[in-house]
Formats: C-alpha cells, sequence, structure tokens
C-alpha cells in the first residue's frame, strides 16, 4: 500500500503544464511592458572581412530609432563564456555571417525589417575557412590573426583547444599494433544539427542607472547571463538580474545564446531608456544562433583475431565556428565519451577543435558525446566484421563490468550489468527474430529491413572538477502561508525541472507534492545553483534539494510533534503549516540552504585528464529497426527500443518522454536535419527546407528503464536528459548496414545520399567492406 | 486600415487593422490572446493553429481581412469557465505537454481530429498532427494523450 504522501517514482501532475495546456503560461513574446520598444539587429553578409563603411539610406526616418554599436558599449566587448573572444558586436571585422553588427530600436516592430535593410554595410572580403580540413591545413588563412591572448597556447594557428587523454599501456601502442591479428581504421562524420526549439530565442531587457540591468527570457542558464552582463556594463553582479520566463524548449540552444541577444537588448535598453524586447523570427534564430558541433573522427583498432580490443587510437575533431563559446566543454565531453562503454588495454584519443569561419557552434543536448558515439559504435560494427563475429559478440567480448576501469582511469562501481542489458534490449525488440525474418524476406523485396543497436553511456553532471568549481547552492524558504519554496537557478524548458524537484522536497519533507513551490528562476532571488544543462538538474540540484529539505525540517523540529519510530507520516501536513507559521511568528523568515559537497572518492585530473570524469553513468542499448527503400532511396526508421539503467526514475511519465524526445531528436540527426551552408551562412534556414520529424515520421518509441539508484542522486536519481541523443545514430546507420550490407559513415544520410551510393563507386559517405575494395580506411595483419 | 469583425470564441469582436496584417498578430497584439504562438511564420509548424469557421488553419498565414465575418476559436475558448477542456486534461495527464510552445496549436488540432474522426486509429491521428511540430515530446506521449481524450470525448462539441 503506497503511502498517499509517496510520490517519488510516481507521476504527478506537471507543475505549470495546467497553465501550458489552458495557454495561459506567458513566454517573453507574451508579454508587454509600458513602454516597450522592440530591437532588431543588423548583420553581416559575409563570412570573413573587414568592415569598410556603414551607411543609412536616408528614405528612413533614422531619428526615431535607436542606433547601437560597439562603440555605445560601455564596459568590454565581449560576450564572455570560458574566453574572451567572442565579441558583443562586431566593430572592425567579421568572422562569420550572420555576425551582429549593429542594433536599432524602434516603438513600432513592424518597421524594423525595412530599417535593417536600410543600413548599408561594405566590406573588403577575406578568404573564409568552412571545414575542419580547410581550417587545419597548413596554408590555411589564420582567422586569428594575431591570435588573442586565449588561443595562444594553441598549438596551431586556427585551432580552440586540443586534449590528449591516454590510458593503459600507451608506451607500447606500436608494439601491439604491429603483432596485432587484425588492425581496423575508420573514419566517420557528423553534421551540424539545429536544436530547433519551437519558441525562437528571445529577451526583454529594462535599464536603470540605479538598479542597473534586468533581463527577462527564454533561457537554461540565468547566471551564465548575469556574468555575460557584468563585463559588457562593467557592472557587479548585483546590478545584472536576470529573470526567466516561461522557455518555449532549449536543448542547449538557450545555455551561451542567451549572452548574447540578453546583452543586445540591454544595450538598446540602456541608449533608448526604454524596455527592449528582441525576439527572432525563425530565419534570423536559425541563420545566426549555435548549432551541435559537426565533427569527424578517425579510428584505429588493434584487435585480436578472438575479436578482443588490444589497442585504440582515436582522432576526435570539432568544428567550432567562429569563436570558442563552449567548445573546449563540448571537446571534453565527446572525448570522454569516445571509447564508450569498452575495455581499452591502451588507448590514445587525441582531440582538437578548430575554428571555422560559420557562426559559432554551441550547446546541443549531448554536448559532443553523440559526435563520439556514433563514430565508436559504428566502428564496433565494422570492428566485428572485420574480425568475423556478430556486432553483439564483438560487444560482449568487450563490454565494461563492475570493477573494470573507464579510458579515463574510473573504477566503475555502479552494479550495472551491460551484459544482462544487451541481452533484454535484444529480447525485448525481438531483435534476433526479427533479423531472422529480414533474411529470407529482403532478397525478394524492394524494401530492405533491417536490425541494428548501439551500446553506450552517459556522464551525468558536470565533468571532471567541473561540480566542484560550479559549487551550487540551493535554498528552500518557507512562504508567510507556512508553505516550502524551493530557491534555485535550475529552469524549466520541458524537462519537468519545476514538477521533480517538487517531488524531491515533497517527498523528504513528508507533504503532499501540491504543498511545494518552487519560485521563477530570478537571480535577485534564488542562489546559483549552477547551469541547467549536462544531465545534472536531476542528480546534482535534486540531492542539494533534498539536502535543504532535510535542514528546514531539522529545523522545524522542535515545532512538529515528535516523531514516532513506526510512523512512516511523522506529521500531517497541516502539522507542518502550524510549525511553519509558529517558527515564522517567532522567527520573521525560515531559509535552509545546501551546498555541494564533492563526493571524497571523486577526483579529477585536469593536468593528465585522469580520475572520475563524472559521479554517475547512465548506461544504455538502444534497438533500431530500419526499412530502406530501393526504390525511392529513403531509409526510415520503423520502430525503436530504448533500454536504460539511469537510478531511481522520479516520475515515470516525464523520464519516458525525454527518452522519447530524444530518441526522435536522434532519428532527425541520422536521417533527416541537415544543415546546407553556403559560404558559412546556413542556407536552408527555414522550418520548410531544415526538415525535423513530424508525427507521422517517427517509428513506435518503446522505453524501458532498469532502476539501480545511485548513491549521487535524490532517492537514488542520475541524469537523464542527454542519454538519448547519443543512441539513435549509430544504431540506425547499423540497421541500414545490416539492411543493404553498406557501411555508411556520415550522418545526416539522406535518400540523396544512399542513392548516390547505391548508383555508382562507393564515395565519401560510406565504404565498402570488402576487403579488396576498401582501400586505405582497411586492413589486416596476420602477426 | 479596414474595419474587420470576427467572432473569438464566442464573442463578436470589431477590430481597425490593416488588411494583410496576419491574423496570428491580430489575435496576440489586438486581442491580446496570447496562447496562440508564432513558431515559424511561414505555416510549417502548426503553433499558431485557430480554428476558423471550424476549419483548423495556421493563423500565420491567414490575412485579417480573410477572418472578416469569421468565428475564431483559439486555445482561450476551449476550456470553459477555466475548466479544462478532455483534451487539455488528457494532455496535462499524460505528459503531452513538455515546453507547452508547440501545446495550444497541438490541442487545436487534436479538436479539430476529434471532430472530423471521432474514433480515429494511430495513423489517422498521425496524419491529423503531422501540421503541428514538438521537439520536445517525440509525439508518443500527445498520441496517448489523443487516444485517452477520445474515451472522453465521445460526442462531437461545436466550437
Amino acid at each position: 500500500m503506497p503511502d498517499l504522501l509517496q510520490t517519488v517514482g510516481f507521476s504527478p501532475i506537471r507543475k505549470e503544464g495546467a497553465a501550458k495546456v489552458l495557454g495561459q503560461a506567458k513566454y517573453v513574446d507574451d508579454l508587454s511592458f509600458p513602454g516597450m520598444w522592440f530591437g532588431a539587429t543588423v548583420r553581416s553578409s559575409i563570412a570573413r572581412g573587414r568592415i569598410v563603411s556603414i551607411t543609412f539610406d536616408p528614405a528612413i526616418p533614422w531619428d526615431e530609432f535607436v542606433i547601437v554599436t560597439a562603440a555605445d558599449i560601455p564596459g568590454q566587448n565581449t560576450i564572455v563564456h570560458l574566453t574572451h573572444d567572442h565579441r558583443c558586436l562586431a566593430s572592425d571585422r567579421v568572422n562569420h555571417p550572420d555576425e551582429p553588427i549593429l542594433l536599432l530600436a524602434h516603438p513600432d516592430r513592424a518597421v524594423l525589417p525595412a530599417a535593417v535593410a536600410g543600413v548599408h554595410i561594405t566590406y573588403k572580403e577575406l578568404p573564409g575557412v568552412f571545414t575542419i580540413e580547410e581550417s587545419e591545413a597548413p596554408n590555411a588563412p589564420a582567422i586569428w590573426s594575431p591570435a588573442p591572448a586565449d588561443h595562444q597556447h594553441s598549438t596551431q594557428k586556427n585551432t580552440f583547444k586540443t586534449y590528449l587523454m591516454e590510458s593503459g599501456d600507451t608506451s607500447n601502442l606500436d608494439h601491439i599494433f604491429a603483432t596485432a591479428d587484425y588492425i581496423v581504421e575508420g573514419e566517420y562524420r557528423t553534421g551540424a544539427q539545429e536544436q530547433l526549439y519551437i519558441e525562437n530565442n528571445g529577451v526583454i531587457a529594462e535599464y536603470s542607472a540605479t538598479d542597473g540591468v534586468t533581463v527577462h527570457g527564454s533561457l537554461q542558464c540565468p547566471y551564465y547571463l548575469v556574468h555575460a552582463l557584468e563585463l559588457v556594463f562593467n557592472l557587479p553582479e548585483e546590478k545584472c538580474r536576470v529573470i526567466q520566463t516561461e522557455t518555449g524548449g532549449a536543448f542547449g540552444g538557450k545555455e551561451d545564446f542567451p549572452s548574447v541577444i540578453g546583452s543586445h537588448a540591454a544595450l538598446l535598453a540602456m541608449k533608448s531608456g526604454h524596455p527592449v524586447k528582441i525576439c527572432y523570427d525563425r530565419a534570423e534564430d536559425m541563420a545566426g544562433t549555435t548549432k551541435r558541433h559537426p565533427s569527424r573522427s578517425r579510428h584505429r583498432t588493434a584487435v585480436s583475431k578472438d575479436g578482443k580490443i588490444l589497442a585504440g587510437e582515436i582522432d576526435f575533431a570539432l568544428d567550432g565556428g567562429a569563436y570558442a563559446t563552449l567548445t573546449p566543454v563540448v571537446l571534453s565531453r565527446g572525448t570522454i565519451h569516445a571509447p564508450g562503454p569498452y575495455h581499452w588495454p591502451a588507448l590514445r584519443v587525441r582531440a582538437k577543435a578548430m575554428a571555422t569561419n560559420l557562426p559559432p557552434h554551441g550547446a546541443f543536448r549531448g554536448f559532443g558525446a553523440p559526435q563520439s558515439i556514433f563514430a565508436t559504435e559504428r566502428h564496433m560494427n565494422k570492428i566485428a566484421k572485420v574480425v568475423g563475429l556478430s556486432p553483439e559478440e564483438l560487444r560482449r567480448r568487450n563490454l565494461l563490468g563492475i570493477g573494470d576501469h573507464t579510458a579515463t582511469g574510473q573504477l566503475i562501481t555502479d552494479t550495472v550489468n551491460m551484459q544482462h542489458l544487451l541481452t533484454r534490449a535484444l529480447d525485448e525488440s525481438s531483435y534476433h527474430a526479427k533479423r531472422a525474418e529480414f533474411a529470407r524476406t529482403n532478397p525478394s523485396s524492394p524494401i530492405k529491413r533491417g536490425m541494428g543497436f548501439a551500446t553506450f553511456f552517459h556522464g551525468a553532471g558536470f565533468t571532471g572538477s567541473g561540480e566542484r568549481r560550479l559549487n551550487s547552492l540551493v535554498h528552500i524558504e518557507l512562504t508567510p502561508e507556512g508553505r516550502p519554496q524551493i530557491l534555485v537557478s535550475a529552469t524549466e524548458f520541458g524537462q519537468g525541472t519545476n514538477t521533480i524537484l517538487c517531488q524531491v522536497a515533497a517527498e523528504t519533507l513528508h507533504l503532499p507534492y501540491e504543498d511545494v513551490l518552487i519560485a521563477q528562476p530570478d537571480t535577485s532571488h534564488v542562489p546559483n545553483s549552477g547551469p541547467t544543462v549536462a544531465s545534472r538538474t536531476a542528480m546534482i540540484v535534486g540531492k542539494l534539494v533534498e539536502r535543504a529539505s532535510q535542514s528546514l525540517r531539522n529545523t522545524l523540529s522542535p515545532y512538529l510533534p515528535s516523531t514516532s519510530e513506526t510512523s512512516t507520516t511523522p506529521y500531517t501536513p497541516a502539522e507542518f503549516r502550524s510549525a511553519a507559521l509558529a517558527y515564522l511568528a517567532e522567527h520573521g523568515t525560515l531559509v535552509a540552504s545546501a551546498r555541494y559537497e564533492a563526493p571524497g572518492d571523486i577526483l579529477w585530473d585536469d593536468e593528465s585528464y585522469r580520475g572520475a570524469a563524472y559521479p554517475a553513468y547512465a548506461w544504455a542499448v538502444y534497438v533500431a529497426e530500419v526499412a530502406v527503400d530501393t526504390t525511392t532511396y529513403s531509409a526510415t526508421c520503423t520502430d525503436f527500443y530504448a533500454l536504460q539503467e539511469v537510478g531511481k526514475v522520479l516520475h515515470p511519465v516525464l523520464a519516458k518522454g525525454q527518452i522519447e524526445g530524444g530518441v526522435a531528436q536522434g532519428i532527425g540527426y541520422a536521417l533527416y536535419e541537415k544543415c546546407v551552408w553556403q559560404k558559412g551562412h546556413m542556407a536552408n534556414n527555414q522550418m520548410t527546407n531544415y526538415i525535423m520529424p513530424t508525427s507521422a515520421d517517427l517509428p513506435p518509441i518503446r522505453v524501458a528503464f532498469e532502476e539501480i539508484p545511485s548513491v549521487h542522486g535524490p532517492f537514488g536519481a542520475k541524469g537523464i536528459g542527454e542519454l538519448p541523443m547519443d543512441g539513435p545514430a549509430p544504431a540506425i546507420l547499423n540497421a541500414i548496414e545490416d539492411a543493404t550490407g553498406i557501411a555508411f559513415t556520415e550522418i545526416p544520410l539522406l535518400p540523396e545520399d544512399i542513392f548516390e551510393r547505391m548508383t555508382s563507386t562507393p564515395e565519401s559517405g560510406s565504404e565498402d567492406l570488402e576487403p579488396t575494395n576498401a582501400g586505405p580506411y582497411f586492413s589486416e595483419t596476420t602477426a | 486600415m479596414t474595419q474587420i469583425t470576427l467572432t473569438i470564441n464566442g464573442e463578436t469582436k470589431t477590430i481597425e487593422a490593416p488588411p494583410m496584417k496576419r491574423l496570428l498578430d491580430l489575435i496576440r497584439e489586438d486581442l491580446h490572446l496570447t496562447g496562440t504562438k508564432e513558431g515559424c511564420g511561414e505555416g510549417e509548424c502548426g503553433s499558431c493553429s485557430v480554428l476558423m469557421n471550424g476549419e483548423l488553419v495556421n493563423s500565420c498565414l491567414v490575412p485579417a481581412l480573410q477572418a472578416n465575418g469569421a468565428r475564431i476559436c483559439t486555445i482561450e475558448g476551449i476550456s470553459t469557465k477555466g475548466r479544462l477542456h478532455p483534451i487539455q486534461q488528457c494532455f496535462l495527464e499524460r505528459g503531452g505537454a513538455q515546453c507547452g510552445i508547440c501545446t495550444p496549436g497541438m490541442i487545436l488540432a487534436t479538436h479539430h481530429l476529434l471532430e472530423k474522426y471521432p474514433q480515429p486509429t494511430l495513423l489517422q491521428i498521425q496524419e491529423g498532427l503531422a501540421g503541428n511540430l514538438c521537439r520536445c515530446t517525440g509525439y508518443t506521449r500527445i498520441f496517448d494523450a489523443v487516444q485517452q481524450a477520445i474515451l472522453k470525448t465521445q460526442q462531437p462539441t461545436n466550437n
């Protein structure tokens, strides 16, 4: 008989859900302030060059407008992320198409597009660099010339960041490769991906000489924007206030970018003396804001004839775009996830992020891991084929288990059993039965069907020492009515932050879920509990909410009835409220806090790139079924099964929703979503021709959980948000290989790519697995 | 400027507006009903869906002039006296709304679908909602919500 107050593990109604289904939830564009003006951005039309002149069309009444240039910036002309290379507004030169140069504000939104078109900018154009290969070429133009201080440590002129991650007996790599039964090589690529939140980026800014800057906006990380505003306005933190409004999807696309649009609106507000709203339209949002980093992975693996991995070399490269934004951290997560959940006796991963003249790439769910996991999971299938094992058996011989160490040297203490997860996933997806069936039916059918899977893990929380540095703080206060209210900077943008944190507090406080409140994230009121990213909210912030709730309860304990050992409900909600009111009557206020405390056994060394990369990992096996139509050359995912071990599932409906939504984005990443670049400008910056999956495009997505409580999260929860982005693309391409015999190596994989490959000799984007045809990507030695 | 008279959620209103103003902007700016959202401005995402004379339309593609004399129903007209419509209740209970920005349009599309097919198959649901994009859910919870709503809305209603 469940406790009536039990809420963790159940699915109470989403906190802000009623407002959303009623259409009453207020997103930023639904808000209007007295005297509010509207802002617009004038952007570069070229990828790289010097600004020669800026002139204004005399037909436009410019005296009605406020115009902001870099010269109006009171502080530094920089958008701070990890470095200071990213300018708030370009002044003398531009480094990517659609780079902001000038800002306009006017009381009438309708006149702005013509005004933007009425600003004429001439340039002295310089040659641009648009791919990883062009950027790393010895004769490539230096995008940074001279390199700014942030980049001077780079060994290559266009390199943002490099990592070297070594594991095991790397001094002996040459010997291992020289004596291995097989050496398997492969190159894999992933394209840029647009987050495509349905609500575009938008903010409203206010400025006053006494109070400073206030920005209301659609965003994930209020304190990131606070810190960006501090530099742009040269103001102390307490004069930079950020309030998150209801946010219509984010997926990382509102992690770093709001620092740009928020600073812009605030500059216009300061100069105009009015609140200023900037809400991008879809075309501007897609062309001008961040995307997932394109990647290239090169694998070289030494394997024994019985299918044991002996050693590996992985070269992982990202296209960072024109400014660093969060690229070094994306590269880091991609690097650490590149080895996958496998045992590597010796491994060397060389990673680098290159600058190009594309708009800066930034955060997107998965944060580098989907890129490197795609490569590794395709490569595992290649190794299996070369060695003559099934993809399943090859993985079984190399999967990590309890007591093994990851490639960073982290001891696996989770009691997860990947062998069991694999068995269960293949069983419940009817993997073997379907493969047998397709082997019978494919030869006589123009539709070729196949099955594929991916085995992978995803680390929860900030990488390495990140959580120690964040040093997150959470408060719970009592409202004057005696209700507990959670104060965090963790934001809700659909994933369920409000709901799960209230569940954790309610369960800890023995109160009904409905009795717990969560405050709107407003940096004048909520502490910095860190950014809402990195699959950290449930595990890290949730744990702090649990501890703060315990602290609140302890403080109130003298006012509560004495607890009976046998009772599961130590007090009634009414008794809690009486105690709260009695406490408030005596003391005025009550705020309980909890600050992050790093687990003693979670240690990381940034220098050697070794240690416990994450407090905990979520483990998964995803299985895809595909159909490739050899008449239309379209590939469709026809069934999808997702099994994961994520610790305790706090809210089954929300958790399944996270997995299903992530899988859908992963299917889009694999088969539909292609950014078409023309000299660095996104040419298909419309929903009409950037194709995300509709309700008619997706297969049934069947979600299953294994729940092994983790010590790191509240009630045993681990992170979940990014995991489902990692598995679909490799599972689908593995299935397409099963269906067609063609080993495609690049995503997105569109019908034209399949057509190209099926109607011609092997070209880029695929490779032939016949050893005699395979050329340089395949070599075999017998020791 | 043109005088446009329309019935919005059962109430007749007359507005002065440029004839080519988007119905979406008329609803949001002149009628102050912000439940109707803009996602793409080109008729792809369906976030701005409203019912116009009982038909599902993308209000970003409808000039105000064309709405003259029309009956318009927005998300604000779906609930009655603050009570959730069964479709809204099912979206809420089944996890059909995550970030919520597509939800008003999705609920209107569902309303329209169930008027047309009171007992739709899964395929009819998938096709009926294919003009409304959702980036959060992968649609599974939305299908679930619609199927639950079928049980609760056996009788077609008129907007």
